[in-house]
């Protein structure tokens, strides 16, 4: 429950479209409870895609993304049934990484 | 010839007496569903429970893209975990439901003959952790919500099917309901109605009110504005603020009769929930 990806792969026409939805609190440290104190900073700094081991998307995050952020981008190749492989990497050195076929 | 006319006045209004004294939720559904119905043409009874996006392109454009990967996938995902997590008395929330809990939420909220009360999904649940053993959960949010998210998904699609028996608590509470409903109240002097069943379709500032038609049918559901999922009581509060109304608690038999009254006249529309609103 507490690292949680979700990904859909879907090729067509020589491309890979890829989604995922990342739960992760993303706190930027600006934010107070409700005792007034403020959550640290927690969020995703390094997150990589790969399509059959090599890296297609590699993002630098920080604390401006939102809470349990959605990602959605293609790259050119790929074919139905090729794993496709997220992780990330955040500010506390937690890390989460799931694998996924394209659709 | 004055005597046989007021003999007839007599008996015209003694079943019209015995009518405005008994609640007839039947009668009360046609005229219901029937209004909408006619007011907007175009929508079909089932799409009633898409709510706003009966209304706006726009909108409807935006949900279209955020249902093609859910915002609520984690609360259902968390939902069915804890859902299947046992009790420390080694039972789980299965033995509490008809059907091991799975596709039955379209029948809540339901009358309790037993306690003479209404009781929503939600209150169901936190009775079978109190059965069992363990703390009550907040109505409003959190793993309460997600577990509802997670059984009400088990229903999606089954037309909703909520019971008022013969018995007069039920027709009391199914009354009460209908009143708060209708009841102005709060500094603004709004009812649900005026919102929901007035204004339905029109814009309130950037947002686009829904018809009180289907509004049950979804929940519960994620906000963006929540960030979060939530449950109808949740909504239910925030209404009342809205008005600048002082809310009910969470748990009270003014909002159990309200959400009673509110899924009755969502009667045989299908199950649409968890779903999306900004």
């Amino acid at each position: 429950m507490a690292h949680q990806i979700l990904v859909h792969a879907m090729s067509s026409g020589g491309s890979t479209t890829v989604e995922a939805l990342i739960k992760h609190p993303m706190d930027s440290g600006f934010v107070k409870d409700k005792a007034g104190k403020i959550i640290p900073a927690h969020y995703i700094e390094v997150i990589e895609f790969t399509h059959k081991g090599k890296i297609v998307l590699t993002g630098y995050w920080g604390p401006a993304v939102s809470k349990n952020p959605f990602i959605k981008f293609s790259f050119k190749g790929g074919k139905s049934g090729d794993p496709i492989g997220i992780s990330w990497v955040d500010n506390k050195g937690e890390t989460a990484a799931t694998s996924s076929n394209i659709m | 010839m004055k005597l046989a006319l007021i003999v007839l006045a007599s008996l015209w209004a003694a079943p019209l007496a015995q009518a405005a004294s008994q609640p007839d939720p039947a009668a009360d559904l046609q005229g219901f569903q029937g209004y909408f119905l006619k007011r907007f043409p175009k929508v079909p009874l089932a799409a009633y429970v898409n709510g706003p996006y009966n209304f706006s392109k726009s909108e409807r454009d935006q949900w279209k893209q955020i249902i093609e990967f859910p915002p609520y996938a984690f609360a259902v995902a968390d939902g069915k975990t804890l859902f299947d997590t046992k009790f420390a008395n080694g039972k789980t929330y299965a033995s509490c439901f008809p059907n091991g809990g799975i596709g039955i939420a379209q029948t809540y909220p339901m009358f309790d003959a037993k306690t003479g009360r209404v009781v929503p999904l939600g209150v169901a649940i936190n009775r079978c952790r109190v059965a069992n053993g363990a703390a009550k959960l907040s109505l409003t949010t959190g793993k309460l919500a997600d577990i509802e998210a997670y059984m009400t998904s088990t229903s999606d699609g089954k037309p909703i099917d909520v019971v008022v028996p013969h018995d007069p608590r039920a027709l009391a509470a199914y009354q009460a309901g209908k009143e708060y409903f209708y009841s102005r109240r709060g500094q603004l002097n709004f009812s649900c109605a005026s919102c929901h069943v007035q204004a339905a379709g029109m814009h309130l500032r950037g947002d686009v009110l829904a018809p009180a038609l289907g509004l049950t049918a979804s929940f519960p559901l994620y906000r963006s504005s929540w960030g979060d999922v939530g449950t109808l009581v949740r909504r239910f509060i925030g209404c009342n603020k809205k008005v600048k109304a002082e809310p009910e608690a969470a748990d009270s038999t003014a909002y159990r009769d309200l959400a009673y009254f509110m899924t009755y006249m969502n009667n045989g529309l299908p199950i649409a929930g968890p779903g999306a609103r900004p």
